[in-house]
């Protein structure tokens, strides 16, 4: 793996061991001292053409716990616009001696230009570009639940096993989610059934080709007993006419698409309920099912950090087993610090 | 002095000299003999009519930065072109005799093609009230092709108007037809490379509702109407009916089209963005299909040259259009003429004499014979090119062909039987300002 751009490049195999790799940062994070010095003197730079503080938190968090020197580059409002600024960024990366760009952007397929047009041999990760692929957040979701679903709900141990048989439910505006089709491609690698609901102004032209099924009905869909159901965020934006119109009201697509206690109380017992927030609390997704215990909202943000953990480490550090981070961490004996701030 | 162009095959046909003298064809066959002639080795050479664009962009005024009418008709003579239509979108917009008379003292002053400027429907392109159509069609110029081209003329009355008014001066409007409001923030073709790669989607029937609306005002008000670059199958059907129902409707396709489908993108390299975005595999066979049938009438280039910062950058931040003038023949030979689809005479009616008749040039695309003109292009249909954008003349080198190997070369140009390429080099040092 020389980057990560997209859900759809990884096979079940690396997908599989980024998980497994994630399993075991995560076990290092209960401990008292986070820090492994894995990634030692080696330099990240969170490039951020558009805001996401929670994205480049948790990966600013990652990457210090693996002891990298973190960087964070926020390029926004410079962009779009004037095209050269991702170019002239890239150079100026490359000079700084980089060894791996993690680049959120609000055009599809800037990480992809980034990683391929010549400008920089850094390892990129694309933390989301435009309504195009978020693979750190798939893999975080799919990470959460094989916790949640497979070997009986965490009592087992779950190393090397993927998602097969496992239904889950992506609902919302799947047309402008990197988070869906992110989602789509990784579960459906893993071995799960995934059906995308929504209403048909917000399903892209094209989709028939994609590894899912596709309803325009969320009772008949909850009514299948999915294993997980993922709200996806929707913006109030596209419903007026500016936004594109694609639904009437907010109060109609709650009726028709929003997670509310009836709906909640219908799933069956083990059934989980993610969301990659922020959440609309009262549009896509309502109090109670937002804070019911079936929700793993918290804990999606918590894993976040452990699998974009494995992702820099398994990019950086080459392809060697992923048992290499937790030796390392039996070893380890350095002086804890702060981390999660900005450098 | 005269040129004797010895053994050429006539459109493809059997070897004929041909005896080129103070600008027209003097003799052809055995009664082509001049001794001082200069004499030209044509053996193994298709002659075919000088090429005509009916949709170039020339960029000046304005972006001489990425083009300018030299560089522009240079690449042009280079590509077979005896002429071409230059396009309004100029800053300032060709919307005034002045402009139009600019470009087309620049054209003349450059000497490599006959430069028609378009002049634009709607002054500044702004799609609210028609330009001074009848002073451009007056001027020095003598507009006949009228386009907002880059932007549609999408509001119905003016769009009849526009086809009534230039009956007057037999003008035709060339319609860039794409709803707007179907295509506000698209980047490529609606359909399945759209939805994986998250790319706003550009539907095919924002081309068609148009293309259907303006054959029916053309036929409501007895108007020519000219249709830019089809590229979906949908589009040759509507285009097909219309004709079939004898509305006077003309229609182009760009070798782009003819050639790269919208899988080209899945890389997100800017190169391939252009308006109307590429189709799918579906759509080429249905526009090579049509013009081998006569339903799409001509191959016009859509020549857009661009500077690298409007290319060398993310796809959503980077300006639509390809280079084509130069590869344009060569595209033509892959996809249609070594396919068996089309023979050398029907490249000449594609590519010089009905563009000309669409376009009212009168001394273009004429046909090979005694008297007539010699705006003629010498091409080597067996040899084969691999395209080089830094190698080509336009200024630009945002050519989607970059690194292909193409067939065919055009060896000679010839506008009005002065030399503009020869040996398949441009012939700067005799170029000659005429009357
Ligand atoms: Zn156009």
């Amino acid at each position: 793996m020389r980057h990560l751009l997209s859900a759809a490049d990884l096979s079940r195999d690396e997908a599989v061991l980024i998980l497994d790799t994630a399993a075991q940062m995560a076990a290092t994070q209960s401990r008292q001292i986070k820090k492994l010095p894995t990634l030692r003197g080696r330099t990240v730079i969170n490039l951020f053409f558009e805001d996401s503080t929670r994205t480049r938190i948790s990966f600013e968090t990652a990457a210090k716990r693996l002891s990298a020197d973190v960087i964070n580059f926020s390029a926004k409002g410079s962009s779009v616009s004037k095209g050269e600024s991702l170019k002239d960024t890239a150079l100026t990366l490359q000079a700084m001696g980089a060894d791996a760009v993690v680049i959120r952007h609000q055009a599809s397929g800037a990480p992809h230009t980034l990683a391929t047009a010549g400008w920089t041999d850094c390892a990129v990760v694309n933390a989301g570009d435009g309504t195009h692929q978020h693979p750190t957040q798939a893999l975080l979701d799919a990470y959460t639940a094989r916790r949640h679903l497979v070997g009986a709900g965490g009592t087992q141990d779950v190393t090397g096993r993927d998602l097969a048989g496992l239904h889950v439910a992506i609902v919302g505006d799947v047309l402008h989610s990197r988070v869906a089709r992110s989602n789509m491609q990784l579960l459906h690698t893993l071995g799960a059934r995934v059906t995308l609901v929504a209403p048909p102004t917000l399903v892209p032209v094209g989709v028939q080709t994609w590894p899912c099924a596709v309803s325009y009905h969320l009772d008949e869909v909850l009514a299948q007993g999915p294993d997980a159901v993922m709200m996806l965020r929707v913006q109030r934006e596209r419903m007026s006419s500016a936004g594109g119109g694609f639904f009437p009201s907010a109060l109609e697509y709650t009726r028709g698409y929003g997670l509310d206690a009836r709906r909640l109380a219908g799933l069956p017992d083990h059934a989980i309920v993610m969301h990659p927030g922020p959440m609309n609390r009262g549009l896509e997704i309502s109090a109670d099912a937002a804070d019911s215990p079936r929700s793993v909202v918290v804990e999606q943000v918590a894993n976040g950090v452990a699998v974009r953990m494995a992702v820099l480490y398994l990019l950086l550090s080459g392809t060697g087993p992923a048992t290499s981070a937790g030796d390392e961490v039996a070893d380890e004996s350095g002086t804890p610090e702060k981390v999660g701030t900005g450098a | 002095m005269s040129r004797l162009l010895r053994g050429a095959s006539l459109l493809g046909g059997g070897a004929t000299d041909v005896l080129v003298d103070e600008g027209r064809i003097v003799a052809l066959g055995t009664d082509a003999r001049d001794a001082r002639a200069d004499v030209v080795d044509a053996d193994g050479l298709v002659l075919l009519p000088g090429l005509v664009d009916l949709h170039t962009h020339l960029r000046e005024p304005g972006r001489e930065d990425a083009e300018t009418v030299a560089s522009g008709t240079r690449a042009a003579a280079l590509g077979g072109f005896t002429a071409v239509h230059a396009m309004a979108n100029t800053s300032p917009v060709a919307d005034t005799a002045g402009v139009v008379e600019q470009v087309w003292r620049l054209g003349r002053d450059a000497g490599w093609v006959d430069v028609h400027p378009v002049g634009a429907v709607t002054v500044g392109l702004g799609g609210e009230r028609l330009a001074e159509l009848g002073a451009m069609a007056s001027s020095a110029a003598r507009v006949r092709v009228f386009s907002d081209d880059g932007k549609c003329v999408h509001d119905p009355v003016l769009m009849r108007r526009a086809l009534e008014y230039v009956k007057a001066f037999d003008g035709v409007i060339a319609q860039h037809a794409q709803e707007p409001r179907l295509t506000e923030n698209a980047q490529m073709h609606e359909g399945v490379v759209s939805a994986e790669l998250g790319l706003a989607g550009w539907p095919a029937v924002a081309e068609e509702a148009i293309i259907a609306r303006d054959v029916l005002l053309a036929e409501h008000v007895g108007s020519r109407l000219h249709v830019c670059h089809v590229s979906t199958a949908g589009s040759v059907e509507i285009i097909r009916w219309a004709k079939a129902r004898g509305i006077a409707v003309t229609a182009e396709v760009t070798p782009h089209h003819l050639a790269l489908s919208d899988e080209l993108a899945r890389g997100y390299d800017p190169v391939f963005k252009v308006n109307p975005p590429l189709r799918t595999a579906e759509d080429l066979e249905a526009v090579r299909a049509a013009l081998a049938d006569g339903t799409i009438d001509i191959v016009a280039t859509d020549h857009a040259p661009h500077t690298r910062e409007d290319k060398d950058c993310e796809w959503a931040a980077a300006a639509f259009g390809m280079t084509g003038l130069e590869t344009a023949l060569s595209v033509v030979q892959a996809t249609m003429v070594d396919t068996g689809r089309l023979g050398w005479s029907d490249v000449a009616r594609v590519l010089s004499s009905t563009p000309a008749l669409i376009g009212r040039v009168a001394d273009q695309g004429r046909p090979i014979a005694v008297g007539e003109p010699a705006n003629l292009v010498l091409v080597d249909p067996t040899a084969r090119t691999l395209v080089d954008p830094a190698a080509q003349a336009t200024q630009a080198t945002n050519s989607p062909f970059r690194g292909r190997e193409l067939p065919g070369r055009v060896v000679a140009t010839f506008l009005r039987g002065r030399p503009t390429v020869l040996d398949g080099r441009p012939c700067d040092e005799t170029v000659e300002v005429h009357a």
